[in-house]
């Protein structure tokens, strides 16, 4: 168990009356890549956001690396190491992509405290390195110049992506990195981000609906329902499960008629 | 390339210091206030880039300019320097307090609660009898580490005073924009999510934007007390207040020399509008900021900077 770096035990989120999670039991060893997929309003992105600290859970615990994160606030979270990409690009829209990667790079560099970012230099040799080395890892270097909010939807993911990396997390989560991005373009994006993220040697849970996706990257798919993990294991076992192909992965038409519910 | 930037406004300042010796008195006290003033535009143009403007900036520049006044009155204390920084650090606190209030909000919130605050201290002085009400009282004249000039030495003294403080602002502002704490001004303005999911706390990126432009509020207040040797209420009200936003969108959020030129041309066609039309000088002035905002909008600034890529491209 101590090889695991996450680790959630009877993990629940309740909004009044509103159970948005529960019982979620699941623990996740370094450098794997898990995909959590699920119906709209299944739970998927409160769990995403218990772990980041942007939602407090109200029952169970999570381990992160051994330490207990729960309820910790987000910026702490990331500073031990776990960062996020977003659903909707979150990127500063008035600056270029190599504004974007550097300033990220600096932030992740920088000293904890106060003082520290009075005294430390946002251009500083190291960060614009690493913002190089990103933009090159990530494939958006020929973009260096463009202002992000100009920015093409599949890039403007990929730099979302990129600026969650900087800091040189562990454990990074990826919400939706496909939505938003062509069926075309899909494929090659996640091409693009899961060997990065396998050369930065970071663990990863991704939350996809797309299931060709998720079979063709995830080493272990989490299956949401309700609000908890009603299937765990390799791709090929957890999509073949029958109650998953009933509730998430079945006829398509089940999928368009659920109810939209995102927390 | 930074090194470069420097000495250009080192040279600014030099020869400001030297025009003394050769302009009339009235020009020297003109630029004095003006300079003052630019103290106060720097501490707007820090909010500005992060988005953020204050409709009451007034409030530090009055509290800087009454504890002036009051310590020289209580305590005898005479020293222009000590003064200024006693000045610039009360208003210093008075921000650092606000801002646990302040540092939440944003856009027209935060300007009319800015707005409101100094009000507030305006309404307060105004009631003060003790303080002379709406007629202020008089502020003692300036000693300078002992040495206590009389009317030209005294004008010339302070205005170097006023250079200096000046000129120690704009460097460690300068070195500000370029750390990491200034340097995310615009990341605050553009995605406050991404910047705390990066790890930085914006609330506390704002709080340090309100307690610097609060402390140069308080040193332009002091140094204003110290020049117009007269404070009253007037100094905390909202005219005050638009003023200086005037001269930051005149000015241009682009580089710290920017609020002092900005500073000296507003004062410049102020007393200008004044001497030829009496009647209309505001009118000249809104014909000013109209223009500004139509042909330059980035202020003036933007035109220093059309200059140095001039001058640099072969």
């Amino acid at each position: 168990m101590s090889a695991s770096i996450l680790s959630v035990r009877d993990l629940g989120k309740r909004f009044g009356s509103m159970v948005a999670a529960r019982d979620i039991t699941v623990s996740v060893p370094a450098r794997q890549t898990v995909s959590v997929i699920g119906a709209n309003g299944a739970g998927k992105t409160t769990f995403i956001n218990m772990i980041t600290g942007h939602l407090r859970p109200t029952k169970g615990t999570i381990h992160f690396e051994d330490r207990d994160i729960t309820g910790l606030p987000s910026r702490n979270i990331k500073r031990m190491g776990i960062s996020r990409s977003f659903q909707v690009a979150q990127i500063f829209g008035s600056l270029t992509v190599f504004e974007n990667m550097c300033a990220a790079a600096a932030i992740g560099r920088a000293p904890r405290n106060f003082m520290g970012h009075v005294l430390t230099r946002l251009r500083s040799r190291e960060s614009i390195a690493e913002a190089e080395t990103l933009m090159e890892l990530f494939e958006i270097a020929r973009y260096r110049n463009m202002i992000a909010a100009n920015l093409p939807q599949g890039v403007r993911k990929l730099l979302d992506i990129g600026m969650a990396v900087a800091g040189s997390p562990r454990l990074l989560l990826l919400d939706e990195p496909t939505s938003g991005i062509s069926i075309e373009e899909k494929f090659n994006l996640m091409q693009v981000v899961m060997s990065a993220l396998r050369n930065r040697k970071i663990t990863v849970l991704f939350v996809e609906h797309d299931m060709e996706i998720v079979e063709r990257f995830a080493e272990r798919v989490l299956a949401f329902y309700e609000g908890t993990v009603i299937a765990d294991g390799p791709p090929t076992v957890t999509l073949a499960d029958p109650r998953v192909q009933a509730l998430i992965s079945g006829p398509k038409l089940q999928r368009a008629g659920s109810v939209v519910t995102n927390v | 390339m930074r090194r470069g930037s420097q000495i250009p406004v080192s040279l600014a300042f030099l020869a400001a210091a030297a025009a003394a010796f050769v302009l009339p008195d009235w020009m020297i006290s003109l630029a004095t206030i003006a300079f003052a003033n630019g103290l106060v535009v720097l501490g707007l143009i820090v909010m500005w880039r992060a988005g953020l403007v204050s409709f009451g900036q007034a409030l530090y520049y009055c509290v800087g300019a009454y504890t002036v006044a009051l310590i020289a009155r209580w305590s005898g204390l005479t020293d222009a320097l000590a003064l200024v920084l006693i000045g610039g650090l009360s208003a210093g606190v008075v921000s650092f307090v606000l801002g646990f209030l302040v540092a939440r909000y944003r856009e027209i919130f935060f300007a009319m609660l800015s707005l409101a605050l100094s009000m507030i201290l305006y309404g307060v002085l105004v009631k003060t009898e003790s303080l002379g009400s709406t007629d202020g009282f008089s502020v003692v004249i300036p000693t300078f580490l002992g040495y206590a000039p009389h009317q030209e030495q005294l004008v010339l003294a302070l205005y170097w005073l006023v250079l200096a403080v000046c000129a120690i602002a704009a460097a460690l502002i300068h070195a500000y924009f370029h750390s990491l704490a200034g340097a995310l001004a615009v990341p605050v303005r553009d995605n406050e999510i991404r910047l705390e999911f990066l790890g930085m706390s914006v609330s506390r990126l704002v709080h340090t934007k309100l307690v610097i432009s609060g402390l140069l509020a308080g040193a332009g207040g002091a140094l204003a007390a110290l020049v117009v040797g007269h404070v009253d209420p007037n100094m905390s009200y909202w005219t005050t207040s638009g003023e200086f936003v005037f001269i930051t969108v005149l000015a241009g959020a682009g580089s710290v020399g920017a609020a002092f030129v900005g500073s000296l041309v507003f004062e410049s066609i102020r007393s200008l509008a004044f001497a030829i039309i009496p009647q209309l000088w505001q009118m000249l002035l809104g014909s000013v900021l109209l223009l500004t905002i139509l042909f330059l909008p980035h202020g003036l600034g933007s035109l220093l900077g059309r200059l140095r890529r001039r001058l640099g491209a072969p």
